[in-house]
Parts: structure tokens; C-alpha cells; sequence
């Protein structure tokens, strides 16, 4: 799950880690106020979207007149960003970050993930703040620093002096070393006590007054633990989420919408995924990735024929269940059960196989429903793709 | 011969009282797999289906000598009972459960360092030698005794390939589901040297899928040390950046981890990557010369 950079920033508050005095803000009103009670030489005005490059796209404005705030809060809210993270259609803007401006006397990167290969949580730092890290990755590697944290004794003083050298604080401003190790001590409680799946600053800037801020923020969580932070979840903005994938989510089933026209639904990921593979194979494009579990019921079937049709660009849909614990011939029954409740208008290809697949097979033909039935994954790809046409 | 499990091996289902785990130890005793003991705390004294539960891992272990653990635990509760396994001698700990915080799974997998212990998974379908021991949630009527070893990040896809080796007649030795999450036991270089060492198994299939850089790191392995026939697939060419395909760890990052760079780096390193998944059996076919 993310969040806004105003949550983020709440959260690095708590913590320990610094930030610039800001507020979030809803309305004109409150921007006038705010400014009010801020009294300083600077104000920043930031939309609040879960997509980044928000500067370029128009959605940050900086002014030394507190009388301009509450016109370019006014601007902000209901306006769509496009930047190069929301795709060609945006995404409007409902909340505003307002906060005091910075004397930027350096830009810096840091943040903290779990590397995979190690298994070990891993703090990413570099001196070229305020750049794409991905990009600094591949350009420059050798500015990447790196440095591993052992869980078993958490984050020690020597991996902040290992990053704070790296990086040259030592020279660059000396004064911020240890408020910079400090801070790297708190980052790494929040990230593990808050169970992140990362915390990106970028940029990290050090001020002309000597101190070290983090000037913008970036925090995702890791799913499977939200349950143990009641306080995280309550950061959730369904503003930001797919309309569709929050009623999957509701109906516990995956989903991801894509672009193309073929609907499908699949149980397991990995199968999924193949699904959506082999139907660009086949020359066409998946409309989305839908896993059903491990426990497909009547239930969850009607519940995924309901929302692929929402999706106006599906002209078909294909089923393909490989049935292990599933057990076919229940797939068969939901399938047929839901084509009742639910008005299926376009072509349904069903491929089922494994357990009980052919008992499955055959309850479908007899039904009387307008589908077709396959037992191989090319062969099933193959016809779908046909009766819905290729992919403009 | 086989790998990691064979008729032999004698396992202990952790969190039998459940709904998952007694279905799964009931299915795994029909098998054919030695369940010999069952653990839910507070639970010793019961019985699901002739098998014994007890209290603790480590009853079970002085009791029954179990050596292998399957373990169904509800995900707030799995990193406990992983550790608990791992403390009581077990050998081998295979983990089903999907949905385990990866904080508890970072420090879980720091404790076992260094340890004589093997974690697979967690969300995995388990480990089946056919003909001899199912550990796991896998279908056991789809596989063939045969001469493929196969090791998967995925569970229905490992179905998929299984039966189109089964259908084939090539059958497989051992199948190993080593989970789709970013931080796991074992993983595709621990298997691979396996699969090589056993004189059973001709071929080998790896199924990998987006995120991470463990295909990659197989790669590299295959290239220096492998000498049977490995034969890919990789799910998720067709999956956009930033969104994680339901599985924790399927999710390509910063332009890393996609399909096509991993596809590349195994066919540089010899293997034979297939493009459709439809066609995984008849590629080994091919490899095998049958």
C-alpha cells in the first residue's frame, strides 16, 4: 500500500527523522490559514498523488507571497497531473501538501528496501539527489552506495559511518554527520516497526543553517502486515486506487487491470500471468490479471464475471482453471451458476483441466450456455483470440 | 533417488487442527507420505486420521522422530512456528502459507543462517517425490514417475508443466515449489545442484516468473556447473512495471526483473527458454532426444 508524501512526512516526524513544518490542506481557506500560522519567508504548495515527477507535471508551486497560497491551492485541487508515472490519463488531485520552503545547500538520496538476494534490509544512498535513482543506477553505478543492515542486531553506528564516509558528508558539511547517522538509526525503526516495503527520500537535502531535511517522502507497506498497524490502514486513499481492483479486493480476489481486450480468470498468479502471455502469443493483448485462489467458489467466479465486465474494452473472456484442490466440476457449476445471474454478452472460452476436468467439460457443453470449452492452453488461447479479434 | 524427500521421510504437520492443514495431511497420508504427528498447542492427545497431534514441535520430534515439518499456520503466527521447527530438530521445513509479513521472513531467514536446517517456501505448493512422498498441496494424480526434476516459483503453472510432462510420458522425479515470495528458504541455485547430482533425473524445468534476480542468479550457476539440460519458462512478459501479479515478490522495479532480461540471461547461459507456456513438455521431449 502507499501514501501520500504528507502521511510519509507524519510518519518521519514520529520517528525522528527530519522534515519541513507543513500540513496537509483540503481547501483555499485552509491554505490562507495555514500560511498564517507558518509566517515564513517561503511556501511550498504540493498536490498530494501516489506518482511521482508531480514538479514537472505543474503540481508543486513555491512563493514568497503568503497572499498567493489559497489562489494556487485553488488551482490544484480537482486538477489532473499527468506525469510519467500516472499514464496518459492522469490523476486529479483531491489533497495539497503546504509547507515552509528550504535553503538547499545540497541534494542527497537515500533510502531502505530488503534486498532479495540476502534477505537483509538494505540502505540505498547516493550524493545525486533529486535525480531518478534508477537512472543514476544505470549511468553512474558507481555513485550507488550500498550498505546492509544484519536484522538479527538491527541498524549499528558503523553502517551510518560506512554511508555517511561514502557519501563524503565529512567534507561536505561536516556539522550534519551525526545528526545524518542518527537519523539513518530512525529511518531503520520505522521501516522495520511499521513493516515498510520501502522508504525513499529523495530529495535528502542539507540546508544552508547546517541541518539535514528530508524535502520530499516516499513510503509504501508491505501488504501482509497491515493488519498489525490499525494507523497505517487508516492512511489508505481509495482516491488513488482502480475502482475495479478495490471491489476485487472486497471479493478477495486479485486484480490488475491492463489494457487490453481479453478478460481473464485464472487460479494461481504464476498461471495467471502465463494466461495473459499466452494470449499476446496468440496475437491479442489481456484486458487484465485475475487470480481467483485457491478456493474459486460459486461465489468468487460471479464476482470476477462482474468485474471484467465493467471493463468497457473486454470483447471476450477466457477462464482457465487448473484444478488441483479446485475441483473442476465446481468451477463448472459457479461458471454456469453465475452466466445465469450475471448477462454474459461477449465470447467465454472455459479451459479446464486436472481434477475432475473432464466431469467439469462436460457439465458446461450440457448447459446450454453459448461458450466454448477447451482442454489445452495454446488450443483454448487460440480460439479465444479468433472470436474476439486481434488487438487493433 | 530423488531429491529432499523420499518414502522414508517422516513429517510432521504443523497447524493439523485446521481446516487446511488436516485436508492437506489427510491427502498427503493417502499419498503415500509418512505423516507421523501432527502440532496444535493445546491440542496433544487428539488424532486427525490416525495421525497423533501433539503440543510442540518438539514433542513430536522425541516422540515420533519426524524429520520434516509441513506447516499450515495462519500468517501472523508462521515465522513462530517456522523458528519453533527449525529449534526442535527438524531437518527439512516446508511452508504453505501465503501472506507472511516479509519483516517476519527477513528475520527468519537470518536465524536459520548457518543453521543444518532447509526452508522451502513460504507460499509454495510443497515438495512431491512421486510415487513416494507428497508434501505439500500439489495434485498428486498429475505427476508420472519419470526423469524430469522440476523447481517453480508458481503453483498452477508447475501443475501446468507437470501435466504436459505427464501427458507426454516423460514423468518427473522430484518437484520442488520454492514460493513466490521476495524473501523464501531455498531457492533456484540450491535446487539446481540437486536435480544435478541425482542419477535419476535427465532434464530439468525451471519456472520463474517477474521481479527479483533469482533466474538470474540461476543463470550463472547453470552456466558454470549444470550440465543436464535446463529447459524455462518465465511468466510475466506481458506484466506492466510497479504492479505486483498477485504473488509478493512478482513485481518489476526501477525497469529490473522483467520477463525479457531474464529470458535472455538463461538462454546466453544454455538453457532453453520457451516463450509459450503450452510448450514446456515438448521442449523437454525435444532436449531429451525422445
Amino acid at each position: 500500500m502507499n501514501v501520500h508524501e504528507f502521511q510519509a512526512k507524519s510518519l518521519f516526524a514520529q520517528f525522528g527523522v527530519p522534515v519541513p513544518r507543513g500540513k496537509e490542506i483540503t481547501s483555499p481557506e485552509d491554505a490562507t490559514a495555514w500560511a498564517n500560522e507558518l509566517n515564513t519567508p517561503v511556501f511550498v504548495v504540493k498536490a498530494q498523488i501516489h506518482a511521482g515527477g508531480r514538479g514537472k507535471a505543474g503540481g508543486v508551486k513555491i512563493t514568497k507571497d503568503k497572499g498567493a497560497v489559497a489562489g494556487f491551492a485553488k488551482e490544484l485541487i480537482g486538477k489532473t497531473l499527468v506525469t510519467h508515472q500516472t499514464g496518459p490519463k492522469g490523476r486529479q488531485v483531491h489533497r495539497l501538501l503546504m509547507e515552509e520552503g528550504a535553503n538547499i545547500a545540497k541534494e542527497l538520496y537515500l533510502s531502505i528496501l530488503v534486498d532479495r538476494d540476502t534477505g537483509w534490509p538494505v540502505f540505498i544512498a547516493s550524493t545525486e539527489g533529486g535525480m531518478e535513482i534508477e537512472e543514476v543506477a544505470e549511468k553512474t553505478p558507481e555513485k550507488i552506495i550500498k550498505e546492509l543492515i544484519d536484522p538479527a542486531v538491527g541498524f549499528q553506528g558503523y553502517n551510518g559511518r560506512n554511508v555517511a564516509f561514502a557519501l563524503g558528508l565529512n567534507t561536505i558539511e561536516p556539522a550534519v554527520m551525526n545528526p545524518f547517522i542518527q537519523m539513518m538509526g530512525n529511518l531503520y525503526r520505522l521501516f522495520m516497526e511499521k513493516h515498510a516495503a520501502m522508504v525513499e527520500i529523495n530529495p535528502l537535502i542539507i540546508t544552508k543553517e547546517k541541518t539535514i531535511v528530508a524535502l520530499d517522502g516516499k513510503v509504501s507497506f508491505d501488504d501482509n502486515a497491515l493488519f498489525k498497524h490499525a494507523d497505517v490502514q487508516q492512511m489508505r486513499d481509495l482516491n488513488e486506487e482502480e475502482p475495479l481492483e478495490i471491489e476485487a479486493g472486497a471479493n478477495n480476489l486479485n486484480y490488475v487491470k491492463l489494457d487490453g481486450n481479453i478478460g481473464c480468470m485464472v487460479n494461481g498468479a504464476g498461471l495467471a500471468m502465463a494466461t495473459m502471455d499466452v494470449i499476446k502469443l496468440a496475437g491479442s493483448e489481456p484486458a487484465n490479471f485475475l487470480d481467483v485462489g485457491g478456493g474459486a467458489t460459486k461465489e468468487t467466479v460471479a464476482a470476477g464475471f462482474r468485474i471484467l465486465l465493467k471493463d468497457p474494452n473486454v470483447k471476450g473472456i477466457f477462464i482457465n482453471i487448473f484444478g488441483g484442490i479446485v475441483r473442476c466440476e465446481r468451477i463448472a457449476h459457479g461458471v454456469i451458476e453465475a452466466a445465469k445471474e450475471v448477462k454474459i454478452t461477449v465470447p467465454l472460452v472455459v479451459r479446464l483441466q486436472g481434477t475432475n476436468a473432464e466431469e467439469g467439460r462436460k457439465l458446461l457443453a450440457e448447459s446450454g450456455l453459448k461458450l466454448d470449452v477447451a482442454d489445452d492452453l495454446w488450443e483454448a488461447a487460440q480460439k479465444i483470440v479468433k472470436l474476439t479479434g486481434k488487438a487493433a | 533417488m530423488s531429491i529432499l524427500v523420499n518414502k522414508n521421510t517422516r513429517v510432521v504437520v504443523q497447524g493439523i487442527t485446521g481446516k487446511e492443514g488436516s485436508f492437506h495431511a489427510t491427502q498427503c497420508k493417502a499419498y503415500g507420505t509418512k505423516v507421523v504427528a501432527g502440532v496444535t498447542p493445546g491440542k496433544a492427545g487428539q488424532e486427525v486420521e490416525g495421525i497423533p497431534v501433539f503440543n510442540t514441535v518438539a514433542d513430536a520430534v522425541k516422540k515420533t522422530e519426524c524429520d520434516t515439518s509441513l506447516i499450515f499456520v495462519p500468517p501472523p503466527f508462521c515465522a513462530d512456528a517456522i523458528l519453533e521447527a527449525a529449534d526442535a530438530g527438524v531437518k527439512l521445513i516446508i511452508c504453505i502459507t501465503e501472506g507472511i509479513p516479509v519483516n517476519d521472513m527477513v528475520k527468519v531467514k537470518r536465524a536459520l543462517r548457518g543453521r543444518d536446517v532447509r526452508l522451502v517456501g513460504p507460499n509454495c505448493p510443497g515438495v512431491i517425490t512421486v510415487d513416494e512422498a507428497k508434501i505439500g498441496i500439489m495434485p498428486g494424480f498429475i505427476h508420472k514417475k519419470g526423469v524430469v526434476g522440476v523447481v517453480s516459483r508458481s503453483g498452477t503453472l508447475t501443475y501446468e508443466a507437470v501435466h504436459q510432462l505427464s501427458t507426454l510420458g516423460l514423468g518427473e522425479t522430484t518437484c520442488v515449489g520454492i514460493g513466490g515470495d521476495p524473501v523464501n528458504g531455498t531457492g533456484f541455485v540450491d535446487v539446481l545442484p540437486l536435480f544435478e547430482k541425482d542419477p535419476e533425473t535427465q532434464a530439468i524445468v525451471m519456472i520463474g516468473e517477474i521481479g527479483g534476480d533469482a533466474e538470474e542468479k540461476a543463470a550463472e550457476f547453470i552456466k558454470k556447473n549444470v550440465k543436464k539440460p535446463v529447459i524455462s519458462f518465465i511468466a510475466g512478459i506481458t506484466a506492466p512495471p510497479g504492479r505486483r501479479m498477485g504473488h509478493a515478490g512478482a513485481i518489476i522495479s526501477g525497469g529490473k526483473g522483467t520477463a525479457a532480461e531474464k529470458m535472455k540471461t538463461l538462454e546466453a547461459a544454455g538453457v532453453k527458454v520457451v516463450k509459450n507456456p503450452a510448450e514446456i513438455g515438448a521442449a523437454v521431449k525435444q532436449a531429451l532426444g525422445r
